[in-house]
Formats: C-alpha cells, structure tokens, sequence
C-alpha cells in the first residue's frame, strides 16, 4: 500500500481535529497543572451555608487554594459539613477560620480562610473549628429594622 | 364508513412498516459492527471516507463556526452590557458552544453535507446493482461499502465537533476583543474559570460521538434500505437529512437531561 495524498489531508484533518480538543482543554478549560494537583481534604462546619455550591472555590487572601468537593447536612448537630478539597503546597494552621462571602454583583459564594497563628498545621481528615456563616439577608434585614425601631423615641409613629 | 376504514388501514400499516424497518436497523447494525473488524484490515478503505466526510466538511464546518461564534459574540455583548458584566461575555461563548450549539449544530451541518452524500452513493450503488454484483462476487456490501463509510462518521464527526467550537470561540474573542474592545484577560480568565474539563468539555465530546454514530447509522442505513430507482434514492436522501436531524435534536435532549440535571 501506498501512501497518497488522500493520507496527507486525513492526517493534516486529525491532526488540527486533535488541536482544537487540546485548545478547548488547555485555553477553555484551564485544564493544566491546577487540575491534576494533589489535594487534600479538610472538613468545616457551618451554621448556614446560604447559596454555597459545590465547586465553589476556597480562597484565602484572594487566591484560590482548594475547592468545596462535598456538601451534605449532618443530622446529629443539625448543621452543614463542608469538604474542602485543598491543593497541596498551601498548608494552614490549625486555627485557621473559615467564612463563606459573596464576591461579585450576582452573589457567587466562596469559601475564605484566614490563617491563626497555630503551629501546627491542618493536615488530611482535620476539622476547621472556628467558622462563620454566610450572612442571609432576610435576618440582616430584620436585625436592621429591629435597631431602627429601637431607636426611634416611644410614641412617634408607633 | 370505507373512508375511516381505510385510515385505520393506512395508519396500522404505517406503524407496522415503523416497526419492521427499526427491526432491521437492529440487525443491520449487528452484522455492520461484526463485519467491522473485516474492513478495519483494509483501513484505507475507512481513510477515504474520513477524507471525503470529514475532511471535505471542514470548510463548510470552520466558516458555519466563525459565523455562530460572530453572532454569539455580538448578541452576548448587546445583552451582557446592560448589567454591566460583558466582562463575562467568554463564559457565555465558551458554555454555549462546547455544551451545546458546537455538537448541535456541528452534526446538523455534517448530517446534510456529508450524511446526504453517503446515502445518495449507497443507494445508486443499490439502483445500478453494484451491491448485488459484490454479493455475486463474494465481496459483503457491508464489510466493503457500508461500514468504512459508517466509521469514517463517527470518526470524523466529534474532530468536526471540536474544529467548531474552537472556531466559534475564535469569532467571540474577535467580535468582543478585538472590534468592541471587551478586555482580553478578563476574557480569558472567566473562561477558564466557568468552564470545567469533565463537566462542559468531555460532556461536549460525548455529545458529538453519539450524534457522529447516530447520524452515520441513519445515514448508511437509508442507503442500503432504499427502493432501487431514481425516486427511491432521492427519497432516501430526504429521509436521511429529515430523520437525522429530528434523531440529532432529540438525543440531545435526552443526552442533556442525563449530563446537566440542574445541580450546579
């Protein structure tokens, strides 16, 4: 068998069909080093989780160092159980608290750490003990009217 | 009385004719992918029908893409702007054409540029007895003729897939970045950020070897099945590009509910 052009153009076909998956992979889908890195996990409590997904990033100091891998409720203490999948290389002390903000217009939620003084560190199956619940804004709102109504001097407007 | 007798007539034979025809689908494409391994020993049999369905459709495929991702980039722009975040006009390329409108559209373009071709070559292969003349020659039609033209699809059809969206990502990034003047890091960054490997990108690939397998089947099926005259063949052809591209459509509905089912 010989090769002929007709060869030629279905391996130039394949080849730049391959590229274009790599390109979606590597410019589109970021898929390089972050992707493959070893994590490990760490859990939090949360009284409230408010729109946490799963796959929200956790960052601390603006950085992302780990994702939200699981989110479920424990039925013992009534509270969320949060898993962070956090990438090697970015240890935390043991004291470390987490909070869960909102970044943007659109209220995408996020995981925040803020780093203790402990000397020891956070390692895989730990506990992050010191945490802070999103902020709801139905209660926020309330709270606000409660100190205005408090304010307000007795026999104003109710 | 005789006028509602005979719907009935008509509409049982057409569900039976359904049924018989889905029956040998069936078995058509048992004896195709047994046959399969018969006409992957002579692979250049295959290597042509990825250069006459594949490679004969980039031009079609690479242009249809940029156009999609132009107009996705100016609609997406015109939209996003009003809440001030066109920044994330990347996302809304970038989502739109690997989860769906690459796969989509990238098969509907492949069904009627090269689907067509396949069944219409099939089928007057059929009407001037070639077929008949391999069997009489103890060459099987559908090792030498229909499986090489079934695979060359299925191949080319999810590099046909991806070739599109990139494209179409290319057409955004031009549309926003280089004629409005949307930021290029911002664009990129969330991309990349929004847009997930497993979840966006490989449901994307799945997508568009299901419709590369579906479209193919109907495609070399509605060949060989075809009645052997000239009206048979350009029936077959309608057929085809009908058929596929309601099979197209619906699968992707189908696909889509089992990949995003509104967890996020």
């Amino acid at each position: 068998m010989s090769r002929t052009t007709l060869d030629l153009w279905v391996g130039l076909f394949v080849a730049i069909g391959i590229a274009a998956l790599l390109f979606l992979s590597m410019k589109v889908g970021n898929l390089s080093a972050g992707s493959f890195a070893t994590t490990y996990a760490v859990e939090a409590e949360f009284d409230n989780i408010g729109g946490l997904k799963v796959r929200a990033p956790v960052k601390s100091a603006g950085v992302v160092v780990g994702r939200v891998a699981d989110i479920h409720f424990d039925t013992q203490t009534y509270r969320a159980v949060v898993v962070l999948s956090m990438n090697d290389g970015f240890e935390f002390p043991k004291d470390t608290i987490a909070s869960i903000l909102t970044s943007g217009l659109l209220g995408e939620q996020y995981i925040g750490l803020d780093a203790g003084g402990d000397l020891k560190m956070l390692k895989d199956g730990d506990r992050i003990r010191i945490t802070q619940s999103a902020v709801v804004l139905e209660k926020l709102i309330g709270q606000f009217l409660f100190n205005k109504a408090s304010e307000t001097p007795a026999g104003g407007t109710q | 009385m005789s006028a509602v007798a005979n719907l009935l007539r008509r509409l049982g034979g057409g569900v039976v004719d359904g049924i018989w025809r889905l029956g040998f689908v069936a078995r058509f494409l048992g004896l195709l992918l047994l046959l399969s391994g018969q006409s992957f020993r002579r692979i250049h049999l295959t290597i042509r029908e990825i250069y006459f369905s594949g490679v004969l459709s980039l031009l079609i495929i690479l242009v249809s893409g940029l156009f999609v991702g132009l107009v996705l980039g100016l609609q997406g722009y015109e939209t996003l702007q009003r809440y001030g975040s066109s920044e994330a006009l990347g996302v809304l390329v970038a989502l739109s054409l690997t989860r769906e409108l690459g796969p989509v559209v990238a098969a509907l373009l492949f069904a009627s540029r090269a689907g067509s071709a396949v069944t219409a070559e099939i089928g007057l292969m059929k009407t001037t007895e070639q077929l008949k003349a391999m069997d009489m020659m103890a060459v099987n039609p559908i090792a030498r003729v229909v499986a090489p033209r079934f695979w060359g699809g299925v191949i080319s059809m999810p590099l046909l897939a991806a070739l599109f969206s990139a494209m179409g990502i290319f057409g955004g990034w031009l549309i926003g970045v280089a004629f409005i003047g949307v930021d290029d890091g911002a664009f990129w960054s969330q991309m990349q950020s929004a847009v997930d490997f497993r979840f966006d990108i490989m449901n994307g690939v799945i997508k568009s070897v299901v419709f590369g397998i579906a479209v193919s089947l109907i495609a070399v099926f509605e060949g060989f099945d075809c009645t052997p005259t000239a009206e048979g063949v350009s029936r077959a052809i309608t057929r085809t590009v009908v058929s596929s591209a309601l099979a197209i459509l619906a699968l992707d509905f189908v696909l889509t509910s089992f990949m995003f089912r509104g967890q996020s």
